[in-house]
């Protein structure tokens, strides 16, 4: 009986989750423009999505910057943790502390900051300027990921490595990295979301010409979001789901070495 | 340490590659989301030979915020009016050289000569659209013309209203029959009490979700703007549109020439592209809403012309009124609205 109860419960919790994918996934082969009707099945959003230039360059303004934004982050993320990791128990609480603040800060606070701070440096508003805007708010998340790996270290080791003769980079790249490898993973990730998904920063730091997908979804908005966009969201969920099956794949087949 | 160095250069390549500008000649526009159809952009490439670089932002408040700040710099902006009204008393915008735009003739003279640039000195009206009601003819009986609809106990739990604090105040102030720029404090404050008394039989206050609602038969009355109006009715035979007799309100979104621009000849020769008739026609099947052109009116497809929401009686538009920009009096109606939907 409790077993029954948990599995109903684990399922509703799942159906929950994800049902409003699957409903995205099917109403992008829906031939009709609204949600109200099912005009059968087809597939020329898909079509269609390829033809619409808006969407073609805000997807690769999304990637390229959510990439690059991504890969910077976390370079200089992990650096941070490190450095964090080695100070002494108060400074390293005020350094925590003062790596929270952007986290709760209001992004519409961010964004404006961020445009003014841009613009009184005579910076011309653009892609620099929105990927700079996505460095800056990733790093904070990516501090916070590594930074538990850091804790689980066995200090031992690392002074192991260098009494046994490593430099400080050796040691660095052979027993440090090797061990906080989920935790960077795991911030590259949420870098890499986090940066796809933002609306409101890119929208104060962008200029002419760059846009990116949530900037040209939510200005859909007004008119009624084309069903292309469900298109390009079943095609991204596609990817990002090949890409965790490959992931989890390689995962198991380390297990097994 | 090479294969980073390596990395670390080839980033470095990439952002500054960002900003470096490059010598084409380039016309910057910012517009609403879907609110042109972007073959004519790729048609305006081709024929000037220069680049298009097209940007949408979600509101006219978002778009001022932004242009506002500086830093950008847009050659067209496409808003509403009284966004334009407020850019041009802050000296934001640019006169226009209307000798580059001899398509201006047949801008209709219902949109030229209006309060929020009363000279036509700085904007080009590019379409334009009403405030009104979309119902369902199976539910709803009789033939409405009143904004009484919307307060009407038999269609409780079936109406929806906008989320957006001018249009709904506008309908509840258009019935009692008060201006809907009113300052008067007393006339916002019996509008108010009026959409709270309404507040039991309304089922929802959404904004973009009302044409899939009435599409989907799921909602019966609806507060709406014209454009959306004949994209319902285009799904769905049932509904039907009307500006109430009482006045609405009627906008007009135009084009117009920030300060900062610094192609200004080129965004002329846009607007001139786009207010042509065979472009007007082609645009007006993308976007759904009324046209400024008056040669291009006559040349819609029936449906359309006879549709009262893409095409209104002189009678109704006559009657309709412009929001106007407030200033720091919008503050009684944040203060209203904000009580409503609190109450």
């Amino acid at each position: 009986m409790k077993n029954k109860v948990s599995k109903l419960y684990l399922s509703l919790v799942f159906l929950f989750l994800y049902a409003p994918i699957v409903v995205l996934v099917i109403y992008s082969f829906n031939d009709s423009k609204s949600r109200g009707t099912w005009g059968g099945f087809t597939f020329k959003w898909y079509l269609e999505l390829f033809k619409d230039r808006d969407i073609k360059t805000a997807l690769y303004y999304t990637v390229t910057i959510a990439i690059t934004a991504a890969l910077i982050s976390t370079i200089v993320g992990t650096i941070s943790a490190i450095g964090i990791y080695n100070m002494k128990t108060n400074r390293m609480n005020l350094f925590l502390n003062i790596n929270y603040l952007p986290i709760i800060n209001p992004d519409i606070v961010t964004g404006i900051a961020l445009m003014i701070l841009f613009l009184s440096a005579n910076i011309k508003l653009g892609f620099s300027t929105m990927l700079l805007a996505h460095i800056t708010f990733d790093i904070p998340y990516v501090i916070l990921s590594v930074l538990p790996k850091l804790k689980q270290l066995d200090k031992n080791i690392t002074e192991a490595a260098l009494d046994l003769g490593a430099t400080p980079f050796y040691s660095l790249r052979k027993i440090i990295i090797p061990q906080i490898k989920p935790g960077i993973i795991t911030g590259f990730l949420i870098a890499f979301t986090l940066s796809i998904d933002d609306f409101v920063i890119s929208f104060f730091t962008t200029g002419s010409g760059v846009t990116n997908l949530s900037i040209e979804i939510y200005s859909m908005a007004r008119r009624g979001i084309s069903p292309t966009i469900n298109a390009l969201s079943s095609l991204m969920l596609a990817v990002v789901l090949g890409l965790l099956l490959i992931i989890n794949k390689r995962t198991t087949l380390q297990v097994k070495e | 340490m090479k294969k980073y160095l390596i990395l670390i250069t080839m980033l470095t390549a990439l952002i500054l590659s960002g900003c470096s500008s490059s010598q084409d000649e380039t016309l910057d526009i910012f517009n609403y989301g879907q609110y042109i159809d972007e073959e004519l952009l790729v048609e305006f490439e081709e024929e000037f030979g220069v680049k298009v670089n097209y940007q949408e932002y979600p509101t006219p408040e978002d778009m001022y915020t932004k242009v506002k700040a500086g830093g950008t710099d847009y050659d067209l902006i496409i808003t509403g009016e009284y966004m334009i009204e407020r850019m041009i008393s802050e000296d934001m915008l640019e006169k226009i050289n209307f000798d580059n735009i001899p398509n201006y003739q047949y801008i209709d003279e219902n949109f030229k000569n209006q309060a929020y640039d009363s000279n036509n000195e700085y904007s080009v009206p590019y379409f334009w659209g009403t405030l009104g009601i979309i119902y369902n003819t199976e539910i709803v009986e009789g033939n409405p013309d009143s904004w009484d609809l919307l307060w009407d106990e038999n269609y409780s739990g079936q109406i929806l209203m906008m989320d957006s604090q001018r249009d709904s105040l506008a309908s509840a102030l258009k019935k009692l029959g008060y201006s809907l720029n009113t300052t008067n404090e007393s006339e916002i404050e019996d509008a108010k009490n009026l959409l709270i008394k309404q507040k039991p039989l309304v089922m929802a206050y959404i904004v973009d979700e009302a044409l899939d609602m009435m599409i989907a038969d799921e909602a019966a009355i609806s507060l709406i703007w014209s454009g959306e109006a004949v994209a319902a009715m285009g799904e769905n035979d049932k509904l039907n549109y009307y500006i109430p007799k009482e006045g609405s309100n009627i906008w007009i979104d135009a084009a117009c020439i920030p300060k900062n621009a610094d192609n200004k000849d080129l965004a002329e020769k846009f607007i001139n592209f786009v207010t042509s008739k065979k472009n007007t026609l082609r645009n007006i099947d993308y976007v759904w809403y009324s046209t400024v052109h008056t040669e291009a009116e006559k040349e819609v497809e029936e449906f359309l012309y006879d549709n009262p929401a893409f095409n209104p009686s002189q009678e109704k538009i006559d009657k309709a009124e412009m929001f106007r920009d407030l200033g720091d009096n919008l503050k009684l109606y944040d203060d209203a609205w904000t009580e409503v939907i609190a109450h």
